[in-house]
């Protein structure tokens, strides 16, 4: 068969320009051939190779006294003492869940696992980010029920409990819905893989399932924007197979407790062009492999073909020469279709063959090495201070602020996610401590540890929206504060950055500045990022999402026994709120939804006040004095008290019953600031009335800042009953917000 | 005491049931992988919750076929206690050890949650510890738990005392609310005729620790363990 | 030659899956859905060209694994040629 000739037209396609042309033709010397002209689109394609971000990634803080892996391998790697790691990462499959949300989202849950697991952790744990358009808009809730269906399905079949993440609501995603899939998993520390090809002479193995034509060129999909004429460049919707997945983890997880490894990688964007040329070019070696020897699902592929196919649930080994036998013994046990397909080289190049004819060469170091960085320009939007300008005079105050937060309550953006996690796996390998639902979700790591691993996701985009560079260092507080309201203190985070078309200057500053945040704050908290992902093209006829840098936070504690949930337990318990609530009213929930205003500057954020806070609560409950915490967040302090009140109970009426609170808070803001404002670096504790003043001392006793404290009020009767100064500003029966609260979604996602 | 949990390619809840015999209860217990054809030496055999070969077809419909089913069968055959958890009870009602059917859940989609169910019969090795009438709050996680079986199978096994377990509220009413997947009878766990072989769709062994909940599973792996004085053999 | 296998729900068995079908029908306007059973089609590609025996052996498929009998029906046709 003979290939297609290069010509310009079929180098636009793979979309690369004429500059990224001429540089791939210096690294080989020579015009490539087709096949070889797939390998350089894919490789440096947005997707594979960080060209438009990679500048701003640098700024990111990578390292830290727990850090053993971090950015640049499967997944990060943090030490959690006992000679145990936990091995994590975010990444996203935005695209393919918009196209066919059920197999989007499943083989996005397979993608991360395998990241997972192909660094010799066993998986024990996952969240998802979702953002999805308005509810009512074209397709929307099939994405939703597709998408949730979807992770439903691969995550419970490989038996690794979702164990929270999030769901939010904003028309910028109408187009481009998002799925940022989190995985986590812990291995003894010395028995970590990397994926390095070492060792020339070293024999490599594929294998997994067996190749077809799905997903072809998916990550030169990845890194563009939709629009209709693209239709036809789609490639076939890759499906997910749990089942297989599951072979893969245990006969990779057998493997790599034998010594017979030497380097591992999956195949994931790019499939076998992805993982050879990274595999030979992290370790400074070269490859060769025979294409006839990779076992195939379809018949008639071409070199091309197999190279760029996207098939899941498949794996690429480097064993140690001789060891091969053992290593398919291994693979064969588990079922998987297994083959040596070729060995390490020491002569840089990745050379494919296809039955001993030579079809493509290229240099694995240079291609990774030479691969284009852009500093795009970046230009403030034009009307990006105007829309920070908020004058409260222009809001009128409401009359009823009980049916403002009766409202609040039953919109998308702040009703209960039961729907969403009664249908995932939550509770699979007997780990979960605390459940979906809470601040954070915490999870054992081993089945015989007392310890505790706490991990929540986070990004408010609206917030991003207005102030990229503050919304995203409220991601990362945000997330760090719900794993400290579980009782455990933050120590590392993985990212998973979403934006629009970076050649378009003003989405290139938001995602610039959004990275001058996060690496902000994480240095300032102290948790490193140790892996993460970029996804960029995410837009439709022009239309961007909003910035989206979602960060997922990891927390340890010594004791999970003493993890705490943010429902209120006992009547009579004493509601104590950290921090200070201002006159912020920019960027709210409130502002959004009742008052259809998407505007002003988000809440300010002193990282030095973030920190004592989330100290004070990490402390407080290591000492075993606090009965439930909870973060004020969207919504304010009268939907976060309404959630302390209620969201113990589930829609079916059982768990913690719901739980009144008469509350008084001092005079300060007007109302609606007071009650809905969504100031940063708050949280609401309950206590037992005779444990305050040991709480007290644990202030009294933080090294630098001490964060405001204040009794607030009471745990008890059937309504939630806010006051200011004595005089009453709201009052609901709780059973009501109860039942509002859970009505949501089941009502939309009605067939 | 010696335990084998079976494994199936597609099992996941292996190394839950495996922790609770080993290291709840501080017994021997190892896997044993489907392809195994014997159970020699084997007091306990423990078929545990997952997704046996994809459930590609039917849940359990390929793995009844197993190499180690035999020995399963043989086992029970001898009057051995065998368990099967979830996935483990659909297996064991697809081998025929076990009548019935299990379909998808009445609402169609996935269901985990706590679940209470009332102990309907305590005279048995599974259920020797309770007390009878004993509600018992655990997880179920599974789209397919719905029981059904016909008329003629449904009075024999109430006739006969084989409903072990039935979904209730927690305080122990019958209500259809709580019988979330809209099992016949409220059916939740069920015992063949010889009262040694047990199937059951909500998951004790996740909750056999006071860290994931109330520990009120664990009673019933101390029964069959034999734990505590005044568990009778059926 | 090729067998086409046809498993459903016997009538008397509730099908949850038809049901929540049947809801969504309606609610987009096909109200002439009166009733919805969901089923199974599974193709097999035979190496045989006798075909009472391969009805013989299809029907044992289908007791054997492919249907539940406790809880599912099935039919088949045995066609000519193989897969499209």
């Amino acid at each position: 068969m003979s290939e297609p000739a290069i010509t310009p037209e079929v180098i636009r396609q793979h979309g690369l320009t004429g500059e990224e042309y001429a540089r791939a033709r210096q690294v080989l010397g020579r015009e490539p051939n087709h096949t070889e002209l797939g390998i350089f689109s894919a490789m440096w394609s947005e997707h594979c190779s960080y060209k438009s971000s990679k500048i701003h990634l640098r700024k990111l803080p990578v390292s830290g006294p727990r850090v053993v892996q971090g950015p640049g391998e499967n997944a990060g790697v943090v030490d959690i003492g006992g000679g145990e790691v936990a091995v994590f990462k975010m990444e996203s499959h935005n695209h393919p869940s918009f196209i066919e949300p059920v197999q989007g989202a499943a083989t996005g849950v397979g993608g991360i696992l395998r990241d997972v697991f192909t660094m010799g952790a066993r998986p024990i744990a996952s969240l998802n980010a979702l953002r999805f358009g308005l509810p009512e808009a074209p397709r929307m809730t099939y994405l939703m029920g597709g998408v949730v269906h979807g992770i439903s399905l691969y995550g419970n079949a490989i038996g690794v409990p979702t164990v929270g993440g999030e769901v939010w609501f904003h028309p910028s995603y109408n187009g481009n819905i998002l799925v940022n899939a989190f995985a986590l998993g812990v291995a003894r520390r010395e028995r970590i893989f990397l994926g390095k090809a070492e060792g020339p002479g070293n024999p490599i193995l594929y294998f997994g399932s067996k190749t077809g034509r799905d997903g072809i060129h998916g990550a030169t999909m990845a890194s563009d924007v939709f629009d209709s004429e693209k239709e036809a460049r789609r490639p076939t919707v890759q499906v997910g197979d749990p089942f297989t997945e599951k072979l893969l983890l245990e006969a990779c997880l057998e493997l790599m407790a034998s010594d017979v490894l030497v380097g591992i990688q999956d195949m994931g964007a790019a499939g076998l062009t992805c993982s050879t040329l990274e595999m030979a070019g992290r370790a400074g070696t070269g490859v060769v492999i025979d294409l006839a020897k990779v076992p195939r699902r379809e018949s008639g592929m071409t070199p091309y073909e197999v190279m760029l196919s996207e098939s899941q649930e498949r794996m690429l080994m480097v064993v140690r020469r001789g060891r091969e036998e053992e290593a398919l013994a291994v693979v064969r046990k588990w079922d998987l279709d297994a083959s040596v397909i070729g060995e390490v080289t020491s002569d840089g190049f990745a050379r494919i063959l296809e039955s001993g004819r030579p079809v493509a060469a290229v240099p694995a170091a240079p291609l990774s090495d030479a691969s284009p960085v852009y500093d795009r320009p970046v230009r403030e939007p034009a009307s990006f201070k105007a829309r920070r300008r908020l004058d409260l005079a222009g809001v009128p105050l409401p009359s009823d602020l009980g049916g403002v937060l009766d409202r609040l309550l039953s919109s998308p953006n702040l009703c209960s996610r039961e729907w969403v996690y009664r249908q995932y796996d939550h509770t699979v390998r007997a780990g979960t401590v605390v459940r979906p639902g809470s601040d954070a979700a915490v999870v054992r790591p081993v089945s015989t540890s007392a310890k505790g691993i706490a991990m929540a996701s986070d990004c408010n985009p609206r917030f991003c929206l207005l102030d990229p560079y503050l919304g995203a260092a409220h991601a990362v507080a945000e997330s760090a504060r719900n794993v400290a309201c579980a009782g455990a203190r933050p120590i590392a985070a993985t990212d998973c950055l979403n934006f629009g078309n970076p050649e378009n200057p003003e989405i290139m500053w938001q995602l610039a500045r959004a990275v001058e945040g996060l690496a902000e704050a994480c240095r300032r908290l102290g948790t490193p990022i140790v892996s993460g992902n970029v996804s960029l093209y995410n837009e439709t006829d022009g239309q961007a999402i909003a910035p989206t840098p979602t960060v997922a936070m990891v927390g340890l504690m010594e004791q999970a026994s003493l993890s705490v949930t943010s429902w209120f337990k006992d009547a009579g318990d004493v509601v104590v709120l950290l921090g200070q609530t201002r006159e912020e009213l920019g960027a709210t929930e409130y502002l959004a939804a009742i008052h259809g205003r998407e505007e002003g500057a988000p809440p300010g954020l002193d990282l030095a006040l973030e920190a004592a806070v989330q100290e004070t609560v990490i402390r407080a409950v290591e000492r075993g004095l606090i009965r439930s915490a909870h973060d004020v967040s969207e919504g304010g302090l009268a939907v976060a008290l309404a959630e302390c009140c209620i969201s113990g109970c589930d829609a079916l009426g059982t768990g913690w019953a719901p739980r009144g609170a008469a509350i008084d808070l001092p005079a300060g803001p007007r109302e609606d600031a007071l009650l809905f404002g969504e100031t940063a670096s708050r949280v609401i504790l309950t206590l037992r009335e005779k444990d305050l003043p040991a709480f007290e001392e644990i202030v009294r006793g933080l090294p630098d800042r001490r964060p405001p404290v204040r009794v607030i009020g009471r745990v008890g009767g059937e309504s939630l009953d806010v006051r200011r100064d004595g005089e009453r500003l709201l009052s609901r029966p709780v059973d009501l917000l109860h039942r509002m609260w859970h009505s949501v979604f089941p009502g939309l996602m009605k067939p | 005491m010696k335990t084998a949990i079976v494994v199936f390619p597609g099992s996941n809840c292996d190394h839950d049931a495996y922790h609770v015999m080993r290291h709840v209860l501080g017994l021997q217990a190892e896997f044993v992988w489907h392809k195994q054809t014997s159970l020699k030496g084997f007091d306990l055999v423990i078929l545990p919750g997952g997704f046996a070969h994809g459930d590609y077809l039917r849940c359990g419909a390929i793995a009844r076929f197993s190499p180690i089913m035999e020995a399963v069968a043989d086992h029970a055959r001898k009057g051995g206690p065998v368990f099967g958890i979830c996935n483990g009870f659909q297996v064991l009602i697809e081998a025929g050890l076990l009548p019935g059917a299990l379909l998808r859940n009445r609402g169609v989609a996935f269901i985990n949650r706590d679940v209470w169910v009332r102990v309907e019969n305590d005279r048995t090795r599974l259920t020797g510890l309770c007390r009878p009438g004993q509600v018992l709050q655990m997880p179920i996680a599974h789209g397919e738990g719905n029981y059904t079986a016909d008329p003629g199978t449904l009075a024999r096994l109430e006739g006969e005392g084989r409903v072990l377990f039935r979904y209730v509220s927690p305080s122990g009413e019958l209500d259809d609310r709580f019988n979330v997947n809209g099992s016949a009878n409220a059916i939740a766990g069920i015992v063949n005729e010889a009262g040694n072989v047990f199937g059951m769709m909500p998951h004790p062994e996740r909750n056999a620790e006071p860290l994931l909940g109330n520990a009120q599973g664990l009673v019933l792996f101390e029964s069959l363990a034999g734990l505590r004085p005044g568990a009778e053999a059926a | 030659m090729r067998a086409l296998v046809y498993v459903t729900l016997k009538p008397s068995v509730l099908d949850p899956q038809g049901k929540a079908v049947r809801g969504a029908l309606r609610s987009l306007g096909f109200d002439e859905a009166a009733d919805v059973r969901v089923g199974k089609l599974i193709e097999l590609t035979l190496e045989t060209s006798d075909r009472t025996r391969a009805e013989q052996r299809v029907r044992a498929m289908c007791e054997t694994l492919l249907a539940n009998t406790v809880i599912e029906q099935y039919r088949f046709e045995i066609v000519e040629g193989t897969a499209p």
